[in-house]
């Protein structure tokens, strides 16, 4: 419900009580009637996911069976060790700050093509597709119905050794012999993460664009700006919204991702985060390690995720 | 300045070549001026997005054994190799019913849950709403890898009755879809109004029954919409459903598609990958056309709703 600022109720109205009096005209709901809806998907959230978060936190906080070497999960903070902790942090400062520092310089690459690209895709369907916009959007759509194994699947025939895409090169006499680009190299995973993650980048920003009133932007040429500064001044300032909220959409998936690099590469100098957490999680009596990483990562992405929430509740705030 | 002299002028402007800087000048801050910049972008960007699949897609109809390069095409990867071939690889043969039993078991559990919660969220305006809104929304953010490895340490050392296999990946892929009929099933609820169930409440209906014959054939689009999205997605998932995977039986199609990537995958991976992405499209056609049923003479907005998705 948007409510005009300043016509706020009348302070005398008595407060409603929660409940049975809330509802108007007269019709009357049970007591916890709506809440009754919700129980049931909020009962499965508190199992199977908060406390599946809180089983992180108590694992990376406990000790280990010493016989077994399986994690034993201290549930009480008041006992919490932080032994597993001040080794994670250690390491992440030491031997895996390489990982770290590769996994941000990834993903700050991979998102800013996303935008360009991105952006400008958006931009050219939102305002110039013209008949064609269904067909566009329908096209820009599909890769999200499309698995992304199978959208790797495709990178890995293409770029294979013999692959179509060394042969265009070598006629072309670009390359002088067929480049192993599957074999570790940073620029296959950063196109990997651009070709998986850009169509979330498109819709929102286009959604964004398409909304936009044409007036201001005619009004932008009839003062006399150039289409270049109507874009600099007008649109771009309007759409800084859709930009971030695509850029945290596009960020967050590939901070935690570790498919796109086993996949594209699968060498250690490529390694990012999600592999670390990934190789942890399969190696014996490392499961408070992998704790331990998520923890990190889920501090890393505090800002990214506390701007969506925060976004997202204003939007449906202002309905 | 008489009429002549202005057409004059007109002739002479015309007849000596502006110089070259004025008609770039010109054509820069011509407003009506085609974008062909950007639709080459546009379009590049569509063929390099797509052509890529293409391949993909043929090289499954492979003849020879490699992944790179077509060499006749054929079923053999599908159905003639006798052993390595999609239908008649036993392990592949198995993920294929795997894949299908998880997507199935998830989409009739998260739909049922994810609209109640949607409708329970929009009608109920506490301070527990907001909370349970947040924590739904925090399910929707976070990267699946986070979901997926706590899922397997609670799995392995807390809820242990859930043993790794079926079981336990249709509670982590439930988890993981939550969200998604709750978005667009609320969404769809801001446009209904509650004077809907209140005539019916007024006319004698109770609630229950104002919300199941009123309220609820209202959103049947949205819930269409929440089975083929939650199906589709639980089709291709293999990061939750991985870490939750039991036996090698337990592995679905996707997860297959995954292990064997690594190494030198013949085209029969193509072909699974070519399968899942034939029976997702088919669920999309047909969630399409029963969406255009159920919503017959509606305006609809579709396309833009899913991009605010």
């Amino acid at each position: 419900m948007s409510r005009p600022a300043g016509s706020a109720a009348p302070a005398r109205v008595p407060k409603l009580r929660r409940g049975r009096d809330a509802q108007t005209n007269g019709v009357h709901y049970p007591r916890w009637y709506w809440q009754s809806f919700a129980a049931p998907a909020i009962a499965w959230l508190l199992v199977f996911f908060l406390l599946p978060l809180y089983t992180v936190l108590s694992i990376a906080f406990g000790t280990v069976d010493p016989i077994l070497r399986t994690p034993v999960p201290v549930w009480q903070p008041w006992w919490w060790t932080t032994a597993h902790v001040a080794e994670g942090l250690d390491k992440t400062f030491g031997l895996f700050q390489t990982v770290y520092l590769r996994t941000f310089g990834y993903v700050l690459v991979a998102s800013a093509i996303c935008l360009v690209l991105g952006y400008a895709v958006a931009y050219y369907v939102a305002r110039y597709a013209g008949r064609r916009k269904t067909l566009l959007l329908v096209l820009l759509i599909s890769p999200l119905w499309i698995s992304y194994l199978m959208r790797m699947l495709a990178w890995i025939n293409l770029l294979q050794p013999d692959g179509y895409v060394n042969r265009v090169l070598t006629f072309l006499q670009i390359v002088p012999e067929p480049v192993g680009w599957l074999e570790g190299r940073g620029i296959t995973v950063i196109l990997g993460l651009v070709y998986g993650y850009i169509p979330y980048m498109i819709l929102p920003v286009y959604a964004f664009l398409d909304r936009i009133d044409v007036n201001l932007l005619e009004s932008g040429r009839d003062l006399g700006a150039n289409p270049l500064s109507t874009f600099l001044r007008v649109t771009l300032p309007l759409s800084r919204p859709a930009i971030l909220a695509g850029l945290v959409i596009v960020s967050l998936p590939m901070f935690g991702d570790y498919f796109t690099n086993t996949l594209l590469s699968g060498s250690p100098s490529t390694t990012m985060i999600g592999n670390l957490i990934d190789d942890s999680i399969y190696t014996a009596g490392q499961q408070p390690e992998a704790a331990v990483l998520i923890l990190i990562l889920m501090l890393l992405l505090l800002i990214p995720i506390g701007y969506y929430l925060r976004s997202t509740a204003r939007t449906a705030a202002a309905r | 300045m008489t009429e002549t002299t202005v057409a004059e002028q007109r002739r002479v402007e015309a007849a000596v070549p502006a110089p070259r800087a004025g008609r770039l000048r010109r054509w820069w801050s011509n407003p009506w001026r085609k974008p062909g910049f950007l639709k080459a972008v546009t379009w590049g960007y569509l063929a390099w997005s797509i052509l890529p699949l293409f391949v993909a897609i043929l090289i499954s109809f492979n003849q020879g054994r490699s992944n790179s390069s077509i060499q006749g095409l054929g079923l053999n990867w599908w159905w003639g190799d006798p052993s390595g071939s999609l239908f008649r690889d036993p392990e592949l043969h198995v993920a294929i019913f795997q894949s299908l039993r998880l997507s199935i078991g998830t989409m009739l559990i998260t739909v049922p849950l994810g609209v109640a919660f949607a409708i329970g969220l929009d009608r109920w305006r506490g301070r527990g709403s907001g909370t349970a809104n947040f924590v739904m929304l925090l399910s929707f953010v976070l990267p699946e890898i986070v979901l997926g490895v706590a899922m397997f340490l609670v799995v392995v050392n807390v809820l242990e009755f859930l043993n790794l296999g079926t079981v336990a990946q249709v509670v982590g892929l439930v988890t993981y879809q939550l969200s998604y009929p709750v978005i667009i099933v609320r969404a769809r609820l801001l446009s209904i109004d509650k004077e809907y169930e209140e005539a019916a409440m007024d006319l004698g209906a109770p609630p229950r029954q104002a919300v199941r014959r009123v309220l609820l054939p209202m959103l049947y689009p949205a819930i269409l919409a929440s089975f083929t999205v939650v199906f589709a997605d639980s089709l291709d998932d293999f990061v939750t459903v991985r870490y939750l995977s039991g036996p090698a039986s337990s592995e679905p199609l996707s997860v297959k598609i995954y292990n064997f990537s690594r190494g030198s995958p013949t085209p029969a991976i193509n072909a699974a990958a070519t399968f899942l992405l034939f029976a997702t499209t088919l669920v999309v056609i047909v969630g399409y056309l029963a969406y255009r049923y159920s919503t017959r003479g509606q305006h609809r907005d579709e396309l833009t709703a899913l991009g605010q998705v």
